[in-house]
């Protein structure tokens, strides 16, 4: 039978590292809260769910902005067909001023630079394609979010370099460090081409500021590479600081920077909760890019439908405003409740104030400061109490023994339930002998007792979200990509 | 096409600096003269009349009547669907309810001749992307696909620019309405040989963009034979299946691996999209449906850079779940483009020229090559100037499709009203007087 590609046939999907196992275990098991309450609760999965019924209230309100009401219906032919890779004006237009409300007006982005992608991963993907050739690498700073190996390695066939990033100074990352990756790569004969991070980090869910971000400037701008900032999670900071985009720093007058060098990525699938929208964002303050993204970005265009939608939505002020407060709000909220309940049982979390996640300390828990050890308690954690949380490893962590755990996918009784295995997981390994293995949490009537008075006291104590996650396993949520949709 | 150039300025990819992407081809001057004239039947009247979008604009007032008379399409149907849940829905299976639906509207336009499975069907971006990605999966940077000429201009791109994958024609001219042929195929592939390239794969698009006419079954054979033979692949763009004028005409390549009992069905992969048959171009859905499992799940990887809209998804999968309205559609649709063409062959009759025998697609294939000084590029260039220029339409050069034959062009005429197609029709017919 005819051969396939060599893309065809390698690793470069992703889907066969060990990662997968969690959810696997999940796909297997989901937790429900009534007809699976002893199932895998996903906490490996950076969704925002935490803010839907402030865009579903604005879509009730505004029903011209669905072309197939009554009141939106006269816009559906020239909507469908639109496909124009410029993009609706109006949806460039609103994009842009989202982008400034996001980063508090303190700086401003021209709709002409906005490139559509399909989603963050085609976008980045793309912006790859521009800038790299095959066999060309990007610097990125560990640890990183894991499918970027994927996004923008597979098909461009460029390397990425990781540049270790350590607790010992809460994994922020060091000049010396980017120094020394860089002069590897020379050594070895690999075109550096650039630098690419995430701003706000996942999986650390912290911020750079200005002078590490100045740093990087002057660090690129030095050695003629570019430098990519993904700021996906942009409207995820919950507290202070505020969050300095590089859009600022280059627009600060005292920064010498070429700009052909600055491009920044965005999506709409972190911030307001719309992965299923695919839209994906590409802003570059080079003209060439700008020009040759926007020819490719045929490849991953945006549904005109969706422009449309988010067109409108996006360019009311009073509504953007809103939400991103209330957003921020129930994210901060949120993390307090998850960081607080894991700090009850000695388990401390980075410092962070941005994010669906937390980057969560485990080394005092495992048996050796070593990979295996990592994955042993992984999969204790997976397996027996229950919680796909993501370890260290899979975002090329060089420390074993992290493991980032999101807190914003799902309602506060799941949260509550999440909360109380750790506690459990915590306490038998108090209680049992340093030497011996974590024993399984069991589902037994004790806990679930305690499952339920905790539930009732805080319904009591709080001011639930009341829109509660009822998953069914036959629900089109998003599975593992590893297993066939089951409806 | 020379992809290696010299030091690119400020480290850009020698993607991004190459011309691969087709955008500086004469082709576009058309586009720029339409763009900065617009014809507007009121506004400007004397303007460019774009005949170069193969849009179909015939039907859709069927869809909005659909959408005006189910107000819960907005909402997911019966499908019971919340916003959240939707707008969380980024797996790359695609929503089992579209895809269902998307595959019983492609057995229903081959009149249930063929039968798609809807766990098979891959969704993409757009058929744009659906091209790409099975050329990411077929192919090696280097290697060769062989294409019948003429073929569609955005093929160039779509097939070569980020792949590095190259394009071998398999020439045909009009001595039998530009069909392909046994030979043509060998020449080709004889031809990638000697240039030490490696071919992959052959593919088609059928009905055929540009000629507006569908691949005849003996043809169809012939081919699955060649890449039999040869142990290559076969691509079927089938993006025109739904507008083929007559339903029985149309054969795809699934019925013909039906009758084969899919015998060799793993080389075989079918392109479909909802942009020319319903209309739909903007909204981006395009499908892979391989008969292959490993490329099948290499694709739907491979898709996550170009998923379609889940808010798409979801409209969709509610209206073409509705067997009336597909049925309905299908069937009206056929019979408008029908009339469309046939007013246009009727037009270019009574001014003296002679079209293509097609029988699909949202355009035709006119034959100017009378009307050339010479028969060579240069003279085809030099008239289709004058025709975007003076005549002020904006229509296709057959070389912009690497026709080898000058003089042919492709006329879109479903894009447009009827009032605006007469004006066109007038305006060829006093060129063609002139020309006299």
């Amino acid at each position: 039978m005819a051969n396939l590609s060599k893309l065809a046939v390698n690793d470069g999907h992703g889907e066969n590292s060990p990662y997968f196992d969690g959810w696997k275990a999940y796909d297997a098991n989901p937790y429900h809260p009534i007809n699976n309450p002893n199932g895998v609760i996903q906490m490996g999965l950076a969704e925002n769910q935490l803010s839907y019924d402030l865009i579903e209230e604005w879509i009730l309100k505004n029903p011209k902005a669905s072309i197939c009401t009554n009141e939106g219906i006269s816009s559906f032919k020239d909507i469908a067909i639109f496909q124009d890779y410029h993009g609706l004006p109006e949806f460039r237009h609103a994009i842009a001023k989202f982008m400034g409300q996001v980063r508090g007006n303190r700086v401003t982005f021209d709709p002409n630079r906005i490139v559509m992608g399909g989603g963050a991963t085609g976008a980045s993907e793309m912006l790859m394609f521009c800038l790299a050739d095959p066999g060309d690498a990007f610097l990125v700073p560990s640890p990183c979010y894991p499918a970027f190996d994927r996004d923008l390695r597979w098909r461009t066939r460029m390397q990425l370099i990781p540049v270790p990033c350590s607790s010992s100074n809460n994994f922020q990352l060091e000049k010396e460090a980017l120094e020394e990756a860089y002069e590897k790569a020379q050594q070895a004969n690999i075109k550096v081409k650039g630098l690419i991070l995430a701003n706000p980090s996942n999986p650390l869910g912290t911020l750079m500021d200005k002078d590490t971000l100045t740093t990087l400037v002057n660090f690129i701008n030095e050695k003629n590479i570019h430098l990519v900032c993904d700021e996906i999670y942009s409207a995820t900071v919950f507290r202070s600081p505020k969050f300095v985009s590089i859009a600022e720093v280059i627009n600060d007058p005292n920064v010498v920077c070429n700009k052909d060098l600055i491009h920044i990525l965005y999506s709409l699938s972190k911030d307001m909760g719309l992965p299923g929208f695919r839209v994906g964002i590409l802003y570059s303050y080079n003209d060439l890019v700008v020009a040759c993204a926007r020819k490719m970005s045929s490849f991953g265009l945006v549904s005109s439908q969706t422009q449309h939608l988010l067109a409108l939505m996006l360019s009311d002020e009073k509504f953007v405003a809103r939400f991103l407060e209330e957003n921020a709000k129930r994210l901060a909220k949120r993390h307090k409740l998850f960081t607080e309940g894991l700090e009850e049982v000695g388990i401390s979390c980075l410092r962070s104030n941005a994010g669906l996640f937390v980057w969560m300390d485990l080394r005092g828990l495992l048996r050796e400061p070593t990979l295996e050890g990592e994955m042993k308690i992984w999969r204790i954690i997976i397996h027996d109490v229950k919680l796909n949380v993501s370890p260290g490893s899979s975002f090329h962590c060089s420390e074993p023994g992290w493991f980032r755990v999101c807190f914003a996918n799902m309602d506060d009784h799941t949260m509550e339930v999440a909360l109380q295995r750790i506690r459990s997981l915590v306490d038998q390994k108090k209680e049992s002998s340093v030497k011996s293995e974590i024993p399984v949490v069991k589902d037994n009537k004790k806990s679930q007792k305690s499952l339920h008075l905790s539930f009732t006291a805080r319904r009591f104590n709080e001011n639930v979200i009341m829109s509660p996650r009822v998953m069914s396993p036959h629900s089109p949520l998003p599975h593992s990509p590893t297993v066939g949709a089951s409806t | 096409m020379a992809v290696g150039i010299e030091k690119p300025p400020v480290g850009l990819s020698r993607v991004a600096i190459s011309q691969t992407h087709g955008e500086n081809s004469p082709y576009f001057a058309g586009w720029k003269a339409y763009d900065e004239n617009p014809y507007d039947e009121i506004k400007n009247p004397s303007g460019v009349i774009q005949m170069g979008l193969a849009e179909n604009q015939v039907s859709f007032d069927l869809i909005e009547e659909y959408l005006k008379q189910h107000p819960e399409t907005s909402t997911g149907g019966d499908h019971n669907s919340n916003f959240r849940e939707n707008a969380l829905f980024q797996d790359y299976h695609g929503l089992p309810s579209f895809r269902k639906a998307l595959a019983s509207f492609m057995g229903q336009i081959r009149v249930g001749r063929a039968k798609f499975d809807p766990d098979r069907v891959v969704l993409t971006a757009g058929a744009t992307a659906a091209n790409e990605l099975l050329t990411f999966i077929l192919a090696d940077p280097g290697d060769a696909l062989l294409i019948p000429t003429p073929y569609y201009p955005g093929f160039d791109r779509d097939l070569r620019w980020r792949t590095g994958v190259k394009i071998v024609p398999i020439h045909c001219n009009s001595s039998n309405n530009f069909q392909v042929t046994r030979q043509a195929l060998e020449e080709a592939y004889n031809s990638a040989k000697a240039m030490n390239v490696r071919v992959r794969g052959v593919l088609i698009t059928n009905p055929s963009n540009p000629l507006g006419a569908t691949v005849q079954r003996q043809v169809l054979e012939d081919i699955l034979d060649f890449v039999t033979k040869k142990n290559i692949h076969l691509v079927s763009d089938e993006i025109y299946s739904g507008s083929t004028f007559s339903s029985s005409e149309f054969v795809s390549v699934a019925e013909i691996l039906e009758a084969r009992n899919y015998r060799e069905a793993e080389r075989v992969h079918i392109v479909y999209s909802l942009s020319k048959d319903l209309g739909l171009p903007g909204f981006r859905v395009g499908t892979i449906y391989s008969y292959n499992d490993k490329v099948m799940t290499t694709a739907r990887r491979m898709s996550s850079f170009s998923l379609v809209s889940s808010q798409t998804q979801q409209l969709l999968a509610t209206m073409l779940s509705d067997k009336k309205f597909t049925e309905n559609y299908i069937r009206t649709n056929r019979e408008r483009l029908r009339k469309r063409y046939d007013m246009i062959i009727e037009g270019l009759k009574k001014a003296g020229i002679e079209c293509l025998k097609g029988n699909a697609g949202l355009f035709c294939w006119m034959n100017l090559g009378p009307f050339l000084d010479k028969p060579t590029r240069e003279s085809e260039l030099v008239l289709w100037s004058s025709i975007v220029h003076e005549v002020k339409l904006n229509i296709s050069p057959g070389c912009s499709c690497h026709c080898s034959e000058p003089g042919w062009f492709r006329v879109c005429f479903a894009n447009m009203s009827e009032q605006t197609l007469e004006v066109a029709l007038k305006r060829i017919h006093d060129f063609i007087k002139k020309q006299r």
